[in-house]
């Protein structure tokens, strides 16, 4: 079912957490919303899911607006940031949770309990408890028990931030998987761009409270709205022309011979070799705005390219960039 | 030739370090008895020795001026006396039902107003500095001592007291109520005054380990707030909930101050019938009578704990 957000809105006494954002969330989109700590990422999951009171504005989950509505009601179920599985009871018990507090009797929940640990791949430990399992089997309990009653919005917080790198990346193929196949919408609330590239059809970047831009990962990362958002998904240099500030991506950066006409001189302060490509720092006195310092950029060569031509710390060469990567950011 | 000398090389490095190692376990092993000693101490000579001296006094004779060193099973008998002939219960019988009567008035009662004390500032007091202070106040009422607190009721519950004279005075009653004070619910009364505190103290702090989260994530489940309370914080909150309890039922089955004033020394228990042969030196007397009271309240003890342990199972 699609979602709507209607310049929904949350304060908290005089602070504003959430400032009137408006956003549309096709049926069955994978959606995250994307933001550093305290941009109301958070409070607008709860607000949509009904874990938080709405200060302005209306959510709207297929024909309806939810108003002050129970999750249950609403047909969203969420997946919280350290999993929250009742420490009492077993992962069947867990995952049988809602169904039994809807009065579902005991053999037709524990199988539905079982097919959906089934689901996640979690059915032969089916009677231990929570303490007993690893984080990543306490999220896929998680994942089955927020599943369970069938909803049509799965509201996900920051699932994967408590997993280590390697199981993350696991995690994020077994939830698009899931996703995919059960075609549930999906809102998933990270502060990592790189699991909102890896995941969402559609990336919500937010910053203080409100929406800086909200597309696909391929125009978020290829046409970045703001310089928050050049900055904040990375691999962009933001640049402030006298006429315009722009963003280019660092892999489009051309040093050296190639710099052409434009190039300014720019100061080498860092190399890093990243295996198939090279990060070089760069300082650049004619980049830096009214000239105040010299801006810091960075330059992403191939590894090819840069044994090619090495540079070394201190080497003061010119800096350019191609014109067609170059993208005017609004102001 | 170098295979063989390998093994002698690799060992003569490794026995004195084994060695070295030993000592040091055994030294830090003799240094954990050190720290555990003065506890140890305390509890042999606080709880174990006077445990076995009742123990062994109560298998002692005694007659009117002195008490005899010796074996003898009189005074359990004595404690049972008809309790195994007539159709009628015999004394002990009949104490232990009254007090046991107590015990689990005051039980229920403390459970329920400690639970939803603690539930009250564990889950509606937002503020920590709030919930602090008013744990604090819970405790106010042990600032003073316990016959002092009991005491002061009798002002509020006597026949001329306040509660009495206020219900004469807008004519809801003729003649003053008389079992207000030296009644059994004077009694439970005051026992629910002076243990909710520790009913209180252990469920609180159970209940304040409840991650919020888990609320948070029966509400999303659809279970309702009597469906949480029922399902979430209870089970969770059950070892607040024993050891309170535990202290409950081991004070109210001890007691013999409150159930003497409250009762205004006409109800009869357990404890009282321990402090009454005291005072005309029956020391042996009393002793079985302590035995027997502490196997009663230990099997009350392990058949809760069993119970609370079945639960988990289901």
């Amino acid at each position: 079912m699609d979602v709507e957000l209607i310049r929904l809105t949350k304060r908290y006494g005089g602070t504003l957490a959430v400032d009137a954002i408006d956003l549309k969330v096709p049926s069955g989109a994978y959606c995250c919303l994307l933001g550093p700590s305290g941009c109301g990422k958070t409070t607008t999951l709860r607000m949509i899911g009904g874990h938080e009171t709405v200060s302005g504005g209306d959510v709207v989950i297929g024909p309806k607006a939810v108003g002050d509505a129970t999750p249950a009601q609403r047909g969203t179920a969420m997946m919280f940031q350290s999993y929250a599985l009742f420490p009492h009871l077993t992962c069947r018990d867990n995952v049988a949770f809602s169904l039994r507090m809807r009065g579902m009797g005991k053999a037709e929940r524990r199988a539905k309990a079982m097919a959906m640990l089934d689901l996640v791949q979690m059915a032969h430990l089916a009677d231990r408890l929570p303490a007993q399992l690893s984080g990543g089997q306490q999220q896929r309990v998680a994942l089955a028990r927020a599943l369970v009653t069938g909803p049509k919005v799965l509201l996900l917080d920051e699932p994967l931030s408590a997993l280590d790198p390697f199981l993350r990346v696991r995690m994020r193929v077994e939830l698009k998987r899931i996703q995919a196949e059960l075609g549930l919408t999906f809102i998933h609330v990270t502060h990592s761009q790189e699991e909102a590239m890896a995941l969402s059809d559609l990336v919500v970047v937010m910053n203080a409270g409100r929406i800086e831009q909200a597309a696909d990962p391929r125009t978020v990362f290829e046409r970045p709205a703001t310089a928050f958002v050049a900055r904040f998904i990375g691999g962009h240099n933001v640049i402030t022309l006298p006429d315009a500030t722009i963003a280019v991506r660092a892999d489009r950066m051309r040093l050296g011979a190639e710099a052409g006409d434009g190039a300014v001189p720019a100061r080498v302060v860092a190399v890093e070799y990243q295996g198939t490509s090279v990060h070089v720092g760069l300082e650049a006195e004619g980049l830096s705005p009214s000239g105040g310092g010299a801006s810091p950029v960075t330059a992403i060569l191939s590894d090819g390219a840069y044994s090619a031509r090495p540079v070394a710390l201190g080497d003061v060469i010119p800096l350019g960039w191609d014109a067609s990567a170059a993208h005017r950011l609004q102001a | 030739m170098t295979d063989l000398a390998l093994p002698a090389l690799a060992d003569a490095p490794a026995k004195p370090a084994a060695a070295g190692l030993t000592a040091r376990t055994r030294r830090a092993r003799a240094l954990a008895y050190l720290q555990a000693a003065p506890m140890a101490l305390v509890f042999l000579v606080f709880f174990v020795v006077p445990l076995a001296l009742t123990l062994m006094v109560s298998f002692w004779e005694y007659n009117e001026y002195e008490i005899i060193p010796a074996f003898t099973l009189q005074n359990y008998a004595d404690i049972f006396e008809g309790c195994l002939s007539g159709s009628d219960l015999c004394t002990t019988a009949r104490t232990y039902l009254s007090t046991l009567k107590f015990c689990f008035l005051t039980w229920a009662f403390t459970l329920l107003i400690g639970f939803t004390v603690a539930y009250f500032l564990t889950f509606h007091v937002r503020s920590p500095t709030t919930q602090m202070v008013l744990f604090l106040v819970c405790t106010i009422p042990f600032w003073t001592s316990n016959v002092i607190r009991m005491i002061s009721w009798i002002p509020l519950l006597g026949r001329n007291g306040l509660i009495n004279d206020t219900l004469r005075g807008i004519g809801l009653i003729d003649k003053p109520i008389d079992g207000l004070l030296y009644s059994d619910f004077a009694v439970v009364l005051a026992f629910v005054h002076l243990n909710t505190v520790f009913m209180i103290v252990p469920i609180f702090n159970s209940m304040a380990r409840i991650d919020r989260s888990l609320i948070e994530a029966a509400y999303d489940a659809g279970a309702t707030g009597w469906q949480t309370l029922w399902n979430v914080i209870v089970p969770l909150a059950k070892p607040g909930i024993a050891i309170g309890s535990i202290f409950v039922i081991t004070l109210v089955m001890g007691d013999f101050v409150t159930v003497g004033v409250m009762g205004g020394q006409q109800i009869a228990s357990v404890g009282k019938i321990i402090q009454v042969q005291m005072s005309v030196l029956q020391f042996p007397a009393a002793a079985a009578n302590a035995v027997v009271l502490l196997c009663a309240v230990m099997v009350m003890i392990l058949t809760m704990s069993r119970l609370i342990d079945l639960r988990k199972e289901l």
